[in-house]
C-alpha cells in the first residue's frame, strides 16, 4: 500500500521534472532561434520553400475544413435560431465565430497536423543519421539552417491561411443560409460583414501569429530530441502533434481573454 | 596538431571517457581501434567541438577548442572535415549539393566554381558524374565515398572518419581504405580515423592508439601494436571471445 502511495507521489514528480525540462528546452530553443532571425544572411529561397510546405500546400485541406466548419455552424445555428424565428442572425453569428476564434483555432490545428508532424519527423530522421551534427561539423548553426526558415515560412503563412479559411467557412454558411433557408445572397453578405469589426479580424489574425511560432518551436524541438531510431522519431512526431494542439488550445484561451478586456 | 588533455564525458552516469591523454601529429594517419560502444565517436566529436567535454581540454595547432567563439569555432570547423558511419548527407540535396555545401554556405565563390570543386573532389574519390543524383539512390559504400568528397571539398587540414568500412563489402572497405591512404598522399591532411576494422588500421596508420575504459591503454606503429603483450589489445586485435575484456563484462 505505502509502496504504491510512493510509486504515485515517484511518477508524478517525474512527470513534473519532465515538464519542467521540456519547457526550459523549448524557451532556450525559441531564444536561440529569435536571436539567429536577426543574424545575416538571410536566405529567403529557404524561407519560401518551408512557406510553400506550411502555407500553399496546405490550402486545400484547410478550404476542406473551413467549408465543413461553415456548414455545421450555419446549419447548428439555424436549429436554435429558427426555433426563435431569428434565422437572418446565422450570417453574423458565423461570421464571428469563425473570424474570432474557429478560423485561427481549426486552421492551427489543421497545420500542426500537417507541416508540424512533418518537421518533427524530417528534424528527427535528421538527428539519428546524424545530419545534424553533419551540418555543425560544416559551421552551419542548425537552429538558423533549420529552425528560422520554418518559424519564418509559419508566421508569415498563417495569418494568410487564416483568412483564406475565414473566407471560405463563410461560404459554406452562406451555401446552407442562401440554398436551405431561403436568406438572400445580398441579406447574407450584408449582415455578415455587418457584424464583423476590424478588431474581430485583427484579434483573429494576430493571434496565427503566435499559433505559428508554437507549431515551429515544438515540432523543431521534438524533433532535435530524438533518441533512437524510427520508433523515437515516431514517439517525437506524435509527440510533436499533441503538445502543438494542447499548446495552441492554452494559447487561444490566454489571447481570447486578453483581446476581451483590453479589446473589449 | 591535436593534443587530447584529460578529456571526460559522461552519458547517464557511465562514464565514456575517462581523462583521456591523447596527441597527433601533423600530417600523420592515427586510427583509434576499440570495442562498438567505447567512446571512438564521442572523442572525434570532441574534436570537431559538436560534444563539450565535461573536464578536460583539446587542443587543435594550440587553440583549445571549447574556448573559442562562435566564428572562430566555425573557421575551425571549415578546415577539419568529417566522415560521418552512414555519411550523414542530408536527403533532400542532390550529391552536388551535398558535396558543394560547406563552399555555397560559407566561401564566396561563383556558382563555377563551387561546380569545378564538386567535380574535382567527386573524382578524387572516384564518384565523377553522379552530381544529380539523390543520396536514397546510392549505395552504401557510394554513400561514405560522397561523404567523403563532402568532407574533402573544403580542402580541410584534418580529415576525421568514423567507421569508414563499417557495413560494406570487403572489396569496398578495400577501396576506401586505399582512398584514404591515397588522398592523404595527396593532400597531405592529418586524418584521424575510429574502426574496429583491424584489416583497416593495419593498413592505413601511421599510428594505432588502443582505447579502452575511457583511455587510451596503448599506442605505437601497426607493427609495435601487431606484437604487443598488452592482453587488452592482444585479445581485440586478434579477436579472441576469451580474455581480459570479456572477463571484465562477466
Amino acid at each position: 500500500m505505502l509502496t504504491s502511495i510512493l510509486n504515485i507521489f515517484i511518477n508524478l514528480g517525474r512527470r513534473i521534472l519532465a515538464y519542467v525540462y521540456f519547457m526550459g528546452g523549448l524557451s532556450n530553443l525559441a531564444v536561440q532561434t529569435l536571436f539567429w532571425v536577426f543574424i545575416p544572411p538571410f536566405k529567403k529561397n529557404r524561407i519560401l520553400e518551408q512557406a510553400k510546405k506550411a502555407g500553399i500546400d496546405s490550402f486545400p485541406i484547410v478550404s476542406l475544413v473551413a467549408f465543413f466548419i461553415g456548414v455545421i455552424m450555419a446549419l447548428q445555428t439555424a436549429y436554435q435560431l429558427q426555433r426563435l424565428g431569428s434565422e437572418m442572425y446565422i450570417a453574423s453569428i458565423v461570421a464571428l465565430s469563425l473570424v474570432r476564434e474557429l478560423g485561427p483555432v481549426i486552421t492551427a490545428l489543421v497545420v500542426a497536423g500537417r507541416f508540424g508532424a512533418a518537421v518533427a519527423a524530417e528534424l528527427g530522421s535528421m538527428q539519428v543519421t546524424e545530419q545534424i551534427d553533419a551540418l555543425e561539423t560544416l559551421a552551419t548553426n542548425p537552429v538558423k539552417y533549420l529552425v528560422v526558415p520554418r518559424l519564418l515560412a509559419l508566421s508569415l503563412m498563417m495569418p494568410v491561411l487564416t483568412l483564406y479559411a475565414d473566407i471560405i467557412g463563410i461560404l459554406g454558411g452562406w451555401l446552407i443560409c442562401v440554398q436551405k433557408l431561403g436568406i438572400s445572397s445580398s441579406m447574407y453578405l450584408h449582415i455578415t460583414f455587418d457584424a464583423l469589426l476590424y478588431k474581430d479580424l485583427f484579434t483573429g489574425l494576430a493571434k496565427t501569429v503566435f499559433f505559428g511560432m508554437i507549431i515551429a518551436f515544438v515540432s523543431c524541438y521534438e524533433g532535435f530530441n530524438v533518441e533512437g531510431g524510427a520508433e523515437g522519431v515516431g514517439k517525437a512526431t506524435t509527440r510533436a502533434v499533441v503538445t502543438s494542439f494542447i499548446m495552441i488550445i492554452a494559447a487561444d484561451c490566454f489571447f481570447t481573454a486578453l483581446f476581451y478586456f483590453i479589446l473589449p | 596538431m591535436i593534443e587530447i588533455k584529460e578529456l571526460s564525458k559522461s552519458f547517464n552516469s557511465h562514464k565514456v571517457l575517462d581523462g583521456l591523454n591523447f596527441e597527433i601529429d601533423k600530417g600523420t594517419t592515427c586510427v583509434i581501434i576499440g570495442r562498438s560502444g567505447c567512446g571512438k565517436s564521442v572523442l572525434l566529436k570532441h574534436i570537431v567541438g559538436i560534444m563539450r567535454p565535461e573536464a578536460g581540454q583539446v587542443f587543435i595547432d594550440g587553440k583549445e577548442v571549447n574556448k573559442l567563439r562562435d566564428k572562430e569555432l566555425d573557421l575551425l570547423r571549415m578546415k577539419i572535415g568529417m566522415v560521418f558511419q552512414g555519411g550523414a548527407l542530408f536527403d533532400s540535396m542532390c550529391v552536388g549539393e551535398n558535396v558543394g555545401f560547406g563552399l555555397i554556405e560559407h566561401k564566396r565563390l561563383k556558382k563555377r566554381e563551387v561546380f569545378e570543386r564538386v567535380e574535382e573532389s567527386l573524382s578524387l574519390v572516384g564518384l565523377g558524374g553522379i552530381e544529380h543524383l539523390m543520396p536514397a539512390e546510392l549505395s552504401g559504400g557510394m554513400k561514405k565515398r560522397v561523404a567523403l568528397a563532402r568532407a574533402i571539398c573544403i580542402k580541410p587540414d584534418i580529415i576525421l572518419y568514423d567507421e569508414p568500412t563499417t557495413g560494406v563489402d570487403p572489396i569496398t572497405a578495400d577501396s576506401i581504405n586505399e582512398l584514404i591512404k591515397r588522398l592523404h598522399d595527396q593532400l597531405k591532411v592529418t586524418s584521424i580515423v575510429v574502426t574496429h576494422d583491424m584489416k583497416s588500421a593495419y593498413k592505413i596508420a601511421d599510428k594505432i592508439a588502443m582505447l579502452y575504459q575511457g583511455k587510451i591503454i596503448a599506442e605505437g606503429t601497426p607493427e609495435e601494436i601487431q606484437n604487443t603483450e598488452h592482453p587488452v589489445v592482444h585479445q581485440f586485435i586478434n579477436g579472441l571471445a576469451k580474455g581480459p575484456i570479456t572477463e571484465t563484462l562477466g
